[in-house]
């Protein structure tokens, strides 16, 4: 809210010369400045001048040359505007001026026409929000040529202090309030002048309107007076003027007024044309399903039925003629059919409260957010109607009818709460005693007498953020705080004696992030709401969970890969010629709750025993390797390294069916040995799935690893390599190199384990390694088969193995690798 | 042979030792040399034999020749062996000479195997790190939530105004609007303190979502870190220090906190904390609006409702909870203007940190 000085300092007597010590202690209540402006400054230098002729320049249509004279002989600017005419008053800028916006007035040459100043609108003056045409001063009384402006208009300069406050706190969110909060850190006296009472017109209000209300739960209290005789006319400059500073037009008196009243106390109130009602007098009840009321804003809405959100019945409060035909929408805006106009000479204020609730949940289902639902929504003060009204009356200044109608149901009364100085310690950690927490809440119209302990507090009713005992106390509390100065409060640095560590689940998985920067990977992080287009691209069946209500449809479902967003990655960066990487990301998918596989179930809001069935969650490494020359070998090659980083103590690699998104033949699960978990997939995306999302085939193919952390990082699913250290033998080892004809179709991984397998019991104990280190396919080979070069290292722990010792191993192992099909090259 | 016709012939065997030493052009050529020279089929050797057939005088006299002969030419084959070594050395080191600035483009590449970490994981690593060191624990939780984790256990019941402080998707599950994508951490906190019993002192780094649209400051995904402390006679005054602790440890001793007053509905007393900006150090710049300070974070004591909601007596246990940006960490750090640089996964910019 933007809250000029002028105004805070018809409350309390604010020193206008320390603007810095008052932005300092809003801020340090929570009352946040945001922005300073500093208005009608830089006036000084603007003065009124008299047109004395216009002239066109050669070659412009759009600005003309004119001539004025501000007392000291004629002066030449170009202006651009056309709504004035020679002997006109205007407000001459001339060079050196700085505007109110920070605009330095310069000379300047235009279309060869020299300008030596410039004349202003009002809005850049910050005089009103008209930028049409120049300020024209002649009906300004007092506006002669060479006086300054604000001088002509009786302007002051001014502070304006545009402050945040927070959602909590509605009797902040007036000019009063800010004033109350402020005055009591600086412990300045604060006062709320009573309004002076309008003229009586004589007769009771009752003889001239009528109001009930049928629902008291939607609106406890509302308050209704009439003024007979009203003008409907622009407001007093000055009115006018504050209600532009804070941020509001000026339309005419009433709705002025009642504006004024809002920003002043914080209490929205509506007029209405008397004569406009269908009968006069209101009438407040539940809409029904389905009725309609056309808004100020000429929209026609449909009330009385429930919303999509928890907890919202569709209950909407009405505001209808005696005879209950729909004029507005409680508490949220009127209706267009009883609006003020030119004519009006009856009004009709209505000043109510009404359910926060109520409000909130109408105001959300209509998308309809006005000044007053925001306040209602948060919670006015039921008992600061009386001087809202009385406020309205003073601004108007028309006779009002005698009497106010005024229907009350449970309106919320004042809290009790007794707040022990020992809860205080607790919570605080300083010592404030019962005196001093007095001290700090009574100017901010709380009461606080002192109790054996303690305090017992009231509390005002324009403090809705203050709860009912037990939780109310810590609600007291804060404000003793905030008004004591967090800042005061001294620190302490807790400490207690379990330690503070990663889990072993999350420390390895900054080892598996690590291990993919050792391969060359750059982390990614790739969209988690995406397009289930996506799915179907990548073959991936079955349902995605589906946002209800996403920015964009191509954002509109949860991811069930990676693979996606990371070619797309590759795409990217491939168009700008740097796609030769590897990316990778950890990062969680989801899977519907309807699909099968894991999801959970846990409890909604309301009532305790209702559950709702959640997505499922996993957390994957996915790792697409696009370097040169990469394609499913890398990806193999980079599983390896991984699952030697980790210990794995066994992991197959098994080609037993297709994978979506990944290339046919150039494929396999990774399963781990014994407890046959599925680990995750390796090989290479799909050409075609590649593709689809932009990769262009030129670029090579794409690796791909993908592994569920969830299985790999627990040691249960996943076992890992003893602890235990290994012992190697300190005399010479020997090699024995084997080249295996095998058929294509039997896996590689199958032959090594049959060549390992030959060897059993104290044999096996001696073989200290065994990899693949050739193949061969070619010339000398049968069709359909290559060559499998195995190196097998043999040791002892207690002796050098004899030639006669090796041969024999190696028989056996040749002899196992049979086993599998393979024969002696 | 007699022993000076010996001698005569030991000087002249040592003459052409000696030159042909001398002449040796590489080690190489040297050893076939001293091996001609002074090895076992040399003259020298030849003529040592020799000295079995004298008489005892004439053999002292030429065995001392002799010997004095092959040792002079021993140190001779020594020295050249040095020279001709050094030499070599010399010119195998001139033939090695490299341009150390002649590196391709291509050969640096291929060096660059190291990979990177997103600058969020690295910042939010640093963060869990300096909690780590201070005594936290690291919890983390779904992404995927209901309406009572995320909102109604934090004491913001439905449609509550405090609401619409998080702008909300939610999922096409179960009844409307109660299953959703967590909009901050927080609903961590209610898992820790429904499935442990205190005390807890732990920091719940992830991944969160709000509906709004991109832009420099914004992403609609989001990373946050979130505090909890529940502890026996845990006071604001606690809180303020381990605010002020974590400051200084993570963004250096001349970077401090400060608490102001701020609204949140699952802490009470509420605050917001504002650090000393970290661009100006404290002096003003524009980025703090010439105010020395930036905000960092929300903070406050645990809502007694919200023990109420997980059923801890919060006569016996108090807490304070905490939240920042991951995100907002690494972009006050790294001074990134657009936010969105972190989702383009450009390798450029991924390289760099």
């Amino acid at each position: 809210m933007r809250a000029p000085l002028s105004w805070l300092r018809d409350f309390a007597p604010f020193d206008t010369s320390e603007v810095p010590t008052l932005v300092a202690a809003l801020d340090d209540l929570g009352l946040v400045v945001e922005r300073v402006e500093r208005v009608g400054e830089g006036l000084g230098d603007v003065v009124v001048a008299l047109v004395e002729g216009i002239d066109a320049i050669p070659g412009a249509d759009r600005i003309r040359l004119v001539t004025v004279d501000a007392g000291e002989g004629p002066v030449q600017v170009v202006c651009g505007a056309w709504n004035f005419s020679p002997g006109d008053l205007v407000p001459l800028a001339p060079v050196g001026t700085v505007l109110p916006g920070g605009v330095q007035i310069q000379r300047r040459t235009m279309k060869g026409a020299t300008s030596n100043g410039m004349l202003c609108s009002g809005q850049e003056l910050r005089l009103s929000d008209d930028h049409e045409g120049i300020l024209v001063l002649n009906d300004v009384e007092g506006a002669r040529p060479g006086i300054p402006v604000a001088e002509a208009l009786g302007v002051e300069p001014d502070v304006v202090f545009d402050i945040t406050v927070e959602g909590n706190r509605p009797d902040a969110w007036s000019v009063a309030g800010v004033a109350r909060d402020l005055a009591a850190r600086l412990r300045l006296p604060f006062t709320l002048p009573q309004p002076a009472p309008p003229p009586d017109l004589g007769t009771p209000v009752g003889a001239l309107a009528t109001l009930e209300i049928a629902d008291l739960d939607l609106c406890p209290r509302m308050v209704v007076v009439v003024l007979d005789g009203v003008r409907v006319e622009p407001s007093p400059r000055w009115l006018a003027r504050r209600l532009l500073l804070a941020g509001m037009r000026p339309i005419n008196n009433v709705v002025d007024a009642s504006n004024y009243v809002m920003l002043e106390l914080g209490q929205p109130t509506h007029p209405y044309d008397l004569d406009r009602l269908g009968a006069p007098g209101l009438l407040v009840r539940r809409a029904r399903p389905g009725e309609t009321v056309v808004t100020l804003d000429g929209i026609e809405r449909t009330l009385g039925t429930p919303g999509r959100g928890l907890g919202d019945v569709g209950e909407d409060c009405l505001i209808c003629d005696a005879e209950g035909s729909p004029v507005g929408i409680g508490g949220i805006m009127g209706g267009e059919s009883s609006e003020i106009s030119d004519t009006t000479t009856r009004v009709l204020l209505e000043a109510a409260y009404f359910s926060p609730m109520a409000i909130a949940r109408t105001s959300k289902r209509l998308g309809l957010r006005t000044e007053a639902s925001s306040r209602f929504e948060r919670g006015c003060d039921p008992w600061g109607i009386d001087r809202a009204v009385d406020r309205f009356c003073e601004l108007l200044g028309a006779p009002a009818a005698t009497g106010r109608l005024d229907v009350r149901g449970a309106v919320p009364a004042p809290l009790r709460i007794s707040v022990a100085a020992r809860r205080v310690r607790a919570v605080l950690g300083v010592d404030i005693d019962p005196e001093e927490a007095a001290s700090l809440l009574e100017p901010l119209g709380f009461g606080a007498e002192p109790e054996r302990g303690g305090l017992l507090v009231t509390v005002p009713t324009n403090r809705p953020d203050i709860r009912p005992e037990p939780h109310g106390v810590d609600d007291v509390i804060e404000e003793i705080a905030r008004t004591y100065g967090y800042s005061r409060i001294a620190r302490r640095r807790p400490s207690w004696p379990e330690p503070g560590g990663l889990s072993a689940y999350q420390r390895e998985r900054r080892l598996v992030a690590d291990v993919m920067c050792g391969v060359g990977g750059l982390e990614a992080w790739t969209p988690s709401l995406v397009d289930d287009a996506d799915h179907v691209a990548m073959g991936l069946d079955g349902p995605a969970v589906e946002v209800s209500n996403p920015v964009v449809k191509e954002e509109a479902w949860l991811r069930r890969s990676m693979l996606p967003g990371l070619v797309r990655a590759l795409a990217w960066n491939a168009r700008r010629r740097q796609g030769a990487v590897r990316l990778f990301e950890i990062g969680v998918v989801f899977s519907h709750p309807g699909a099968g596989g894991s999801s959970r179930s846990a409890r909604v809001a309301g009532s305790g025993s209702k559950t709702a069935l959640l997505p499922g969650e996993r957390e994957l490494l996915s790792v697409a390797l696009a370097s040169d020359g990469d394609d499913a070998r890398s990806a193999i090659a980079v599983w390896r390294v991984l699952e030697d980083a980790l210990r794995v103590l066994e992991a197959d690699v098994v080609a037993d069916g297709s994978i979506p998104g990944l290339h046919p033949t150039r494929a396999a699960r990774l399963q781990v040995a014994g407890t046959g978990a599925t680990l995750g997939s390796v090989g290479e995306v799909d050409p075609a799935v590649a593709s689809a999302f932009g990769h262009d085939p030129g670029h090579g193919r794409i690796g791909w690893l993908e592994v569920d952390l969830g299985v790999l990082l627990d040691p249960a699913l996943t076992p890992r390599r003893p602890a235990e250290a290994r012992t190697f033998s300190r005399f010479p080892s020997s090699d024995v190199d084997v080249a295996l004809v095998v058929a294509d179709e039997v896996p590689a991984a199958r032959v090594q384990a049959a060549l390992v397998a030959g060897l059993s019991g104290a044999d096996r104990e001696l073989l200290e390694s065994s990899v693949l280190f050739d193949v061969y396919r070619g010339p000398g080979m049968p069709e359909g088969h290559r060559s499998l070069a195995y190196r097998l290292r043999f040791a002892a722990p207690d002796r050098t193995l004899t030639d006669a010792e090796v041969a024999r191993l190696r028989r056996l192992a040749i002899e196992g690798a049979a086993a599998a099909g393979a024969t002696l090259r | 042979m007699t022993g000076r016709d010996l001698s005569g012939e030991v000087a002249q065997l040592e003459r052409e030792a000696a030159d042909a030493l001398v002449a040796a052009r590489s080690t190489g050529e040297l050893e076939e040399v001293q091996s001609a020279v002074l090895g076992r089929r040399s003259p020298l050797a030849r003529a040592h034999r020799v000295l079995a057939g004298l008489d005892p005088d004439e053999r002292r006299a030429a065995g001392k020749a002799l010997h004095e002969a092959r040792t002079r030419l021993e140190t001779l084959a020594a020295e050249r062996a040095k020279a001709l070594a050094a030499a070599e050395r010399a010119a195998m080191l001139e033939r090695d000479r490299l341009d150390l600035t002649e590196v391709t483009e291509s050969e640096v590449r291929s060096a660059l195997r190291r990979g990177r970490l997103h600058l969020v994981d690295q910042t939010r690593r640093e963060l869990e790190d300096v909690f780590v060191a201070m005594g936290f624990t690291v919890a983390e939780g779904p992404e995927a939530e209901t309406d009572w984790y995320n909102f109604e256990a934090l004491n913001i019941p439905p449609a509550h105004p405090a609401r619409s402080m998080w702008d909300t998707f939610y999922l096409e599950l179960g009844q409307p609007e109660t299953v959703l994508l967590r909009t901050h951490t927080s609903p961590v906190q209610i898992h820790l303190m429904e499935e442990r019993p205190p005390p807890i002192h732990a920091v719940i780094p992830g991944r969160c979502y709000r509906r709004e649209t991109p832009d420099a400051r914004h992403l609609p995904v989001f990373h946050q870190i979130e505090g909890l402390v529940v502890d026996r006679g845990i006071t604001f005054a606690d809180l303020a220090g381990t605010i002020e602790t974590f400051t200084t440890a993570y963004f250096g001793a001349d970077i401090h906190s400060r608490l102001r007053p701020g609204y949140f509905p699952f802490t009470e007393p509420s605050a917001e904390v504002e650090v000393t900006c970290t661009i100006c150090r404290g002096k003003g710049c524009r980025t703090c609006s010439w105010t020395g300070w930036v905000e960092l974070a929300g903070c406050g004591m645990v809502d007694p409702a919200v023990f109420e909601a997980v059923g801890i007596d919060s006569e016996e246990w108090s807490g304070f909870a905490f939240g920042l940006g991951i995100d907002r960490c690494a972009q006050m750090r790294h001074v990134i203007a657009d936010m969105r640089a972190m989702v383009e996964n450009d390798v450029r910019f991924l390289r760099q940190f």
